[in-house]
């Protein structure tokens, strides 16, 4: 009588996969879907409020954007944007740059430049959201929204 | 003399051409958002410097380049949510093809209503 040997394959393991990037490109993966989700509601937001009612792209100056950012929703909302579009943005022109820079020094330059723009955008924008004064010292008064005269 | 490769399921059909429209309208509203954080940062500065490169914003050439920006993020919102659609709904491959065109067409309806309005007000001066 023979036996026929049970196919086994042992199990996956942290030591014996073959891939050695963990599950980070999967969680990239997700939140490019996750955050695209988040920001179709925020960005068409921004744009409706900003380019299509009352007078859109011709009623934008420092009152406008000073009046919107008095109040506290709309600087989570322009700061959750900011951050959500950036890592979006970052991980989308990273995936751009691995597909068509075919030489390792090309890479690490693009991804350099990639992670300079990153940083600097994502600080900048952080630190003008936070320290924003919408009634500066000094300014004329018709060039500030309605809450200074409050 | 060389042939074009046989076409597939993907090569040179609506997958394909999508995927391309998804990246070169990324990349795009990328670029402007580097500039636009950069713009806005001079809401710190003064309120004379915020308003002198806002109106730049304003002239005819840019107000023609912001309708194409906003199509490129209209197209780039709902194929987006195409993608999710074929990756996590089963029966999203299927539809691949007939999700792109309503993405497509949503996109134009979308504009339709968009460009008068925002055309008036960058030319009309209103």
């Amino acid at each position: 009588m023979t036996t026929i040997e049970m196919p086994r394959s042992p199990r996956a393991t942290r030591s014996n996969r073959r891939t050695t990037r963990g599950n980070a490109e999967m969680a990239g993966w997700l939140f490019m879907r996750i955050s695209g989700i988040v920001l179709v509601v925020l960005v068409l937001g921004h744009l409706i409020v900003n380019l299509l009612v009352d007078d859109g792209i011709s009623g934008i100056n420092f009152a406008f954007v000073a009046g919107k950012w008095a109040d506290i929703r709309w600087q989570i909302w322009d700061l959750l944007m900011l951050w959500l579009a950036m890592i979006h943005g970052a991980n989308g022109v990273r995936t751009i740059i691995n597909d068509y820079a075919e030489r390792d020094s090309t890479r690490v330059v693009l991804k350099t430049l990639l992670a300079t723009a990153f940083t600097v955008t994502v600080v900048l924008g952080t630190l003008v959201i936070f320290t924003f004064d919408p009634c500066p010292a000094g300014a004329p008064a018709e060039l500030l929204p309605s809450v200074c005269s409050a | 003399m060389a042939t074009a490769p046989a076409g597939t399921l993907y090569r040179g059909r609506e997958g394909m051409w999508s995927w391309v429209a998804h990246r070169v309208t990324g990349m795009l509203i990328f670029i402007f958002l580097l500039v636009h954080v950069l713009d806005t940062s001079l809401v710190r500065v003064s309120p004379e410097a915020y308003n002198a490169v806002i109106g730049a914003y304003k002239n005819p050439i840019m107000g023609l380049a912001e309708a194409g920006l906003v199509a490129a993020i209209v197209f780039h919102a709902f194929n987006g949510i195409r993608v999710v659609l074929v990756d996590f709904w089963s029966k999203g491959p299927r539809h691949q093809r007939v999700m792109l065109w309503i993405v497509v067409a949503v996109t134009v309806i979308l504009m339709a209503g968009f460009l008068p309005r925002h055309l008036g007000n960058v030319f009309g001066g209103a």
